[in-house]
């Protein structure tokens, strides 16, 4: 199977590779699949006072897909609002990685990554509200 | 070797030079290349030795047959049977259909029940699924964590009511060779016939249907550095082993299985077991070396490396390692001017890593974490040596980019954190 020339792109040249304090209250961390289905994303975002995304990190077990998938949205999300953020759909990702149908589930990841992170730091703000 | 051949070689060998570099190969249990020796011995028989080897009254026909009967012979001789014995067909898929379900459908009246293992092929594995709709009963048996069978659990399994037990000789994801000489014992014991695939196992490790009493034997041409569409199926003479044929026709072989013989393969598979015959030994010797020198080169640089399958009980030219905390199939992006495999099916829609894995109690996240590397007649130290630092490099790197490495440095148990399915 051919990888698309973005996904060799972003897995052979991986952007914001790293790690956030995940204490820090002005850091949200998102930690999605499993080992065992073979994909684990973790995607972190610093937020300003302002609520803009101010650095993404991520580090991802997976295939060329879920790499290239997971580093791509750290570039989207960069200098976005939350609620921006939170508008960014798996399928964007799936069409500008040209993902073929059966590595569609790593941009799902993603989406569900980017969503995660931004509920961990929410619910770091104000507790309650975000469990509502 | 014929001018022809030769001027063939020599342009195969220019055009090779002018390509650009190719990927290492190291997937020798998927596929093996046809040694130039055995093409050399095929020539022939596409051209001048053209005829059909069943035409019985011309000269056309007598040397087409002439070709198959040596190669048939040849064959018999890896393994210690008789020519009679030996039943050309397609391949080792249709070799394995045809032991299992021919056997299982001619003695269907007395017998009922066939035993296996679940790290079978799937060519047995599926047959037996067709056989148990057709009224047959299966019992797949679990391997032991280093994927060999539990002999006790055979005997155990063993009733009145089975036909035949089918256990492979050499696994073809992880290497292990099963105990053949005590299994047939055992089924020779119990009067069971005992069929086994040895498409991984003929012309790596010597093989004698005698000592080992086996009944059925599945050969494959292109895992042996024979051609490619062709097999064979031995099949007992004394005490008889009975079959009902898949495919119907003139007759041919024995009646076992119609269709006209390919001369060039038949002919090409004879010289690959002629070969492996003569430099098995030899051969087993060069792989040891090479593998232990790959597996050195790679443990000794990458902590968390595991060896799937047992450690001795295995072939020289098969390394099934899991690098933990690193996916599969990201790996072998980051490996690819080498050709290996990888027991990950992340390409598959399920996400279910190799069944072969998980029934040696490989976890989930272990399996998907494994590369299957295979060493052949045609490696050389060099490819090795370059295959374990690509290897040692992409490990590294995409450990790098692990959330689960970095989770395992700081000591977080993987194991202990509810994940969400997906």
């Amino acid at each position: 199977m051919a990888y698309s020339e973005k996904v060799i792109d972003h897995y052979e040249h991986p952007r914001n590779v790293g790690a956030l304090d995940k204490n820090d209250p002005g850091v949200g961390t998102g930690l999605v699949g499993a080992p065992a289905c073979g994909d684990v994303m973790k995607l972190q975002i610093r937020v300003s006072p302002e609520g803009i995304i101010e650095d993404a990190k991520f580090k991802t077990f997976g295939c060329g897909s879920a790499i290239a998938s997971s580093s791509l949205i750290t570039e989207w999300v960069k200098g976005k609002s939350l609620d921006e953020a939170e508008t960014i759909k798996n399928t964007q990702i799936a069409q500008h990685l040209a993902l073929p149908p059966v590595k569609i589930h790593c941009s799902v990841l993603a989406e569900d990554a980017i969503k995660a992170a931004i509920l961990d730091y929410r619910s770091k703000r104000s507790p309650a509200k975000a469990a509502e | 070797m014929t001018t022809a051949t030769a001027t063939i070689l020599k342009s195969l060998a220019e055009d090779r030079r002018n390509a650009p570099a190719r990927p290492v190969y190291l997937d020798y249990q998927a596929t093996t290349p046809l040694d130039p020796r055995v093409l050399n011995a095929m020539m022939p028989y596409f051209t001048e030795k053209f005829g059909n080897p069943h035409s019985r009254n011309h000269t056309h026909g007598w040397e087409a047959e002439q070709g198959v009967e040596q190669a048939r012979q040849q064959i018999a001789e890896l393994i210690g049977a008789d020519e009679r014995e030996i039943i050309f067909t397609s391949g080792a898929t249709e070799s394995n259909n045809l032991a299992v379900a021919g056997v299982a459908r001619f003695y269907k009246d007395k017998k009922n029940h066939i035993i296996t293992l679940v790290t079978e092929h799937k060519c047995v594995l599926d047959t037996c699924r067709h056989l148990e709709q057709e009224g047959f009963e299966v019992t797949y048996l679990p391997v032991e964590k280093n994927g060999l069978v539990d002999l006790d659990l055979l005997k155990r399994t063993i009733t009145d009511k089975t036909v035949l037990v089918s256990i492979m000789g050499v696994n073809n994801e992880v290497g292990v060779i099963q105990p053949i000489k005590a299994i047939g014992e055992i089924c020779r014991s119990r009067h069971v016939f005992f069929h086994t695939d040895c498409a991984q196992a003929a012309g790596k490790i010597p093989l004698d249907v005698e000592d080992m009493k086996i009944d059925l034997m599945s050969i494959s041409g292109h895992k042996m550095y024979g051609p490619k569409g062709i097999g064979v199926l031995y099949v007992r003479r004394r005490p008889r082993v009975r079959l009902v044929a898949l495919i119907h026709g003139g007759g041919q072989e024995r009646g076992m299985r119609s269709g006209t013989l390919p001369a060039p393969l038949c002919v090409g598979l004879g010289e690959a077991a002629a070969i492996c015959k003569r430099e098995m030994a030899t051969e087993a010797e060069q792989l040891t070396m090479l593998r232990d020198r790959f597996y050195a080169s790679v443990t000794r640089r990458l902590p968390e490396v595991f060896l799937n399958g047992d450690e001795k009980q295995r072939i020289p030219g098969n390394l099934n390692i899991s690098f933990a905390y690193v996916e599969g199939e990201g790996l072998m992006m980051g490996i690819k001017d080498l050709s290996v495999s990888s027991g990950s099916a992340c390409t598959s829609a399920s996400l279910e890593p190799s069944y072969v894995l998980r029934a040696l109690g490989v976890g989930e996240d272990l399996a998907h974490t494994s590369l299957r590397i295979g060493f052949g007649r045609f490696t050389t130290e060099a490819e090795v040596d370059y295959a374990a630092d690509r290897i040692v490099e992409a490990v590294q790197k995409l450990r790098d980019l692990s959330p689960l490495w970095e989770m395992a440095q700081e000591g977080v148990d993987i194991k202990s954190i509810k994940w969400a399915a997906h």
